[in-house]
């Protein structure tokens, strides 16, 4: 089994990587104008469990952050796709 | 590296795909029915369709040497409209004997309608009537976890073996409960959504090497028909040995793939 040292030799570089473009797309969305919507709180939801993963590991606490958790089928689909972050106020509405 | 392809949509892919993937090592390719990035207009485009899995496909495969399979169904994302799926359902005897079809899938849901979930039913119905293994589509993304419980749910009520049910698409969040439930893994590898080839290699070691596949999924969105091979590459990288390798990306789809009878490489 690879050790930590191998590990980072790894996936340092990428994983470094993917954080200056998670920092930087925050920016990006903080530079520009117009309207936030619901992913914007759901991907700070997301940060906040990865922090904070509890007894999860951090990568089935950040897709539980970016998952709805209601559990009743809803009554018609309105659209095919998906979002990536649940629209709490949609379904609150169902 | 000896592989098989347990779900790739070729009706979407170049016939070059057909190509690197015999290079690549494949041997077999199994293809289920799913959205083809349009909604078909009439129920004759999906009797087409059932035709193009069923004798172009295994034609163009043939090609390159490589046996091509199929599963039959309507998808989710076409199931909205409950009488426009069940008359979809009603041609599926007219195929379900055909040499090729291992199945019914991928039936699922998209975005856990009450429709979604009745022709779900429905499906089920029909594979317990012709004795026929299932695979499963959970939904993408913020869907996924609900979609994930009630099919699991639905599949209890049903009285299904679960060892004959794969359910697709499973990532960190959900790989758990399909396990744990009894039920085949399936982990699809794209390169924008779904699992990473780090994050395949991550979950085989957090939840175990059995009753697990890996698949490419390819289709006619961000997709990659050598997926699989790749993230074989990553289990390298990882200094898995090449026994513990071919296990999962030969191994196991061949054993779960053998509840099919008409299966055979
Ligand atoms: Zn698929």
């Amino acid at each position: 089994m690879p050790s930590k040292k191998d590990i980072l030799d790894l996936y340092f570089m990428p994983a470094r990587r993917d954080l200056i473009e998670i920092a930087a797309y925050l920016d990006r969305l903080d530079r520009h104008e117009g309207e936030e919507d619901f992913r914007v709180a759901g991907f700070y939801k997301a940060l906040v469990a990865l922090q904070n993963p509890g007894d999860k590991s951090r990568a089935e606490a950040v897709l539980l952050a970016l998952s709805d958790h209601s559990e009743t089928p809803i009554p018609a689909a309105t659209i095919q796709g998906a979002f990536g972050a649940p629209d709490e106020s949609l379904i609150n509405s169902q | 590296m000896k592989y098989i392809e347990p779900h790739g949509h070729m009706v979407s892919r170049t016939t070059d795909d057909y190509q690197k993937m015999a290079m690549a090592g494949c041997e077999a390719i199994c293809e289920p029915a799913f959205w083809a990035g349009y909604d078909r207009a009439s129920v004759q485009g999906f009797y087409d369709y059932f035709r193009q899995l069923t004798e172009y496909e295994p034609a163009r495969a043939a090609k390159f040497g490589i046996p091509h399979f199929c599963w039959l169904c309507i998808n989710p994302k076409e199931s909205e409209d409950a009488g426009f799926a069940r008359e979809v359902l009603s041609l599926i005897p007219e195929f379900i004997d055909r040499p090729t079809v291992l199945g019914i899938g991928e039936i699922g849901l998209n975005k856990n309608t009450k429709n979604e979930l009745a022709i779900f039913e429905e499906h089920v119905e029909i594979a317990k009537k012709y004795d026929q293994p299932i695979l499963i589509h959970t939904p993408h993304l913020e869907d996924k976890l609900k979609g994930t419980k009630l099919i699991i749910d639905a599949l209890k009520n049903a009285n299904v073996d679960s060892s004959r049910v794969v359910i697709d698409h499973v990532e960190e969040h959900t790989a758990g409960l399909v396990l744990d439930n009894g039920f085949w893994a399936g982990m699809t590898l794209y390169p924008e959504s779904k699992c990473t080839p780090a994050r395949a290699v991550d979950i085989l070691e957090n939840f175990g090497m059995e009753n697990i596949w890996m698949n490419s999924a390819c289709d006619w969105g961000v997709s990659d028909p050598l997926a699989v091979v790749k993230t074989a590459l990553e289990m390298g990288k990882r200094q898995y040995d090449k026994a513990t390798i071919e296990r999962v990306i030969y191994d196991n789809p061949k054993s779960f793939l053998e509840n099919c009878p008409n299966f055979k490489i």
